[in-house]
């Protein structure tokens, strides 16, 4: 007797009651690149708190800072690329409502991730060595190497993920996943930084194993199904950030989240109209506001 | 435009001043951090430094002279956000970034404004700061050359100077290279007395005290400080196929 492998498809909401107060949370993506936005918003819907996010941050950031979801942030920057600055953490830093900020390099975070994935206390770097960095975070301990240059290296600590959110152009039902665009950023680190249990892939498009090299290399099947526990059918999901080749980034989108997070009362009036129903809603919404958008510039010119 | 051709552009003064400071660095990776240095990079490739790798700014080495803002590109390498790192750490690139504050030994800050525990304004983050500038020749543009900028110490190091750099010792003491500051008053590098700020050259239609009055610390500046060049008939008609849109100038008006 033959058993069919089971399937991993779930929904944002499936995946997400998954997750915690308290648990750390990464998630994948770069700025405002390619970020899991629906599974991000399907966590905004929850009531979990207390949360460690660990993340090269952009409006998932900003969006959970927003909802007062964040204890902990371990980040290299955040930002929305084209512009900046991304308001709510900016508002939430200035504010000192994130309790843990955890600032380091870039690279760190690489390091943190990728120590992690290899089950590894720790792995040596010299980013960060003199930087503002060591300041900020008392916590970190250098390393002397045993051989005979016994240069002092930052032991930058393995992050261990709860949960990992990550968004793919293409996935089979197996979680076997595929990147399209021009950077797979570090999602497979930090699937592979987490814990099994709770790796979320969701993509673009589900589509049978046989057709994932129709559309790209083999060199793009860089997630496989070992490093992933549910896989989210997300068309448009990254929406409003860049999900290339699919579609680029909703920049005039992107200026109204940001004009909306100016004050309280517009940033509500924002979020009950795209962030108060369900994904479908915001997809909606979102489809709604361009035709007006579309409309009000015709109507313009 | 007046009467007197001779005075070029500030922009333009300026993109050949980021250019060169890529000059002799040979087939490395010059990556340019916002519209000017990218220029810069481009421009030092364009004309004496032809061996230089450039970067669309997402994720791929390009060759030939992609225009600013243009997407029309020959790609010759793939370059992610990994590889960025590997390289750097590597020490096979130079870069030229940003700095809301700079220091007299080139400590720098694109993190945050006031204290880290509660900034009073909240900026990027340290991103690559720190890794760049212990691991890679890292150079600087700024713009705006006030005295809020070159600060005598700055509210978050995010790259690393001089004096920290010589803290620390052994290989990163002996290799670390801040290489020159470009701004919209001077050209300055790291030649001082114990690698403190020295002024290099001056653009033209600006003074030697208008640099000191706009600088907040004690900068270093030489008994001869010459005016900065402008660019050559070779270099103008590369700044003019690299921006020919003239992005620069809306960066920096003349």
């Amino acid at each position: 007797m033959t058993s069919t492998p089971r399937s991993k498809i779930l929904t944002e909401d499936q995946a997400v009651a998954t997750i915690e107060s308290g648990m750390t949370v990464g998630i994948g993506g770069w700025g405002s690149r390619r970020k899991p936005m629906s599974l991000v918003r399907a966590l905004l819907r929850t009531d979990v708190r207390d949360l460690t996010v660990v993340s090269y941050g952009g409006p998932d950031v900003g969006l959970l800072c927003a909802a007062g979801k964040v204890k902990r942030l371990v980040y290299g920057f955040v930002s929305l690329d084209s512009i900046a600055l991304e308001p709510h953490f900016r508002a939430a830093r200035q504010n000192g409502s994130i309790p843990e900020p955890v600032e380091y390099d870039e690279g760190m975070l690489q390091w943190a991730l990728y120590a992690g994935s290899l089950r590894l206390p720790f792995l040596p770097t010299r980013a960060g060595l003199g930087s503002g960095v060591m300041d900020v975070n008392p916590s970190l301990k250098t390393v002397r190497s045993p051989y005979a240059d016994s240069e002092d290296l930052l032991a930058v600590p393995a992050i261990r993920l709860d949960a990992a959110l990550v968004h793919l152009n293409r996935s089979d039902a197996r979680g076997n996943a595929q990147f399209l665009g021009p950077d797979l950023y570090f999602d497979d680190l930090f699937l592979a930084a987490c814990e099994p249990g709770r790796r979320f892939v969701s993509a673009e498009k589900i589509v049978p194993t046989e057709d994932l090299l129709k559309e790209g290399t083999f060199h793009t099947l860089k997630i496989n199904r070992s490093m992933v526990d549910g896989v989210i059918e997300a068309p448009n999901g990254a929406h409003f950030t860049t999900c290339e080749p699919d579609y680029g980034r909703d920049e005039a989108f992107q200026k109204a989240y940001v004009e909306a997070a100016r004050d309280a009362d517009s940033w509500q009036a924002f979020a009950r109209r795209f962030l108060s129903g369900s994904e479908h809603d915001y997809q909606s919404a979102v489809t709604t506001w361009r035709a007006e958008a579309s409309a009000a510039k015709e109507a313009r010119s | 435009m007046s009467g007197n051709v001779t005075t070029p552009a500030l922009a333009d003064v300026v993109a050949v001043a980021c250019a060169e400071a890529w000059r002799g660095d040979g087939e490395i990776f010059a990556s340019g951090m916002g519209t000017i240095p990218m220029l810069g990079a481009r421009l030092a490739r364009a004309t004496f430094e032809p061996d230089l790798m450039v970067s669309d700014g997402e994720a791929f080495f390009v060759s030939g002279d992609l225009p600013i803002g243009s997407t029309d590109k020959t790609v010759e390498g793939w370059i992610p956000f990994r590889q960025v790192f590997d390289t750097l750490w590597g020490g096979r690139r130079h870069v030229m970034m940003g700095a809301s504050q700079i220091d007299r030994f080139g400590n720098t800050n694109i993190a945050n404004i006031g204290p880290w525990d509660k900034p009073k304004a909240q900026l990027l983050g340290v991103r690559g700061g720190p890794g760049n500038t212990v691991n890679n020749a890292t150079s600087f543009f700024i713009p705006k050359h006030v005295s809020t900028v070159f600060v005598t110490s700055v509210d978050m190091v995010s790259g690393v100077g001089y004096d920290r750099a010589g803290q620390l010792g052994g290989f990163i003491a002996a290799r670390h290279d801040l290489r020159r500051v470009v701004t919209n008053l001077a050209v300055l590098d790291f030649g001082g007395p114990d690698h403190c700020m020295r002024l290099v050259s001056v653009h033209p239609g600006v003074s030697v005290d208008d640099v000191v009055a706009n600088t907040g610390f004690q900068l270093h500046v030489p008994s001869n400080v010459p005016e900065s060049r402008g660019p050559t008939d070779d270099e103008m008609a590369a700044i003019d196929r690299i921006d020919p849109r003239g992005f620069r100038h809306r960066e920096l008006p003349s």
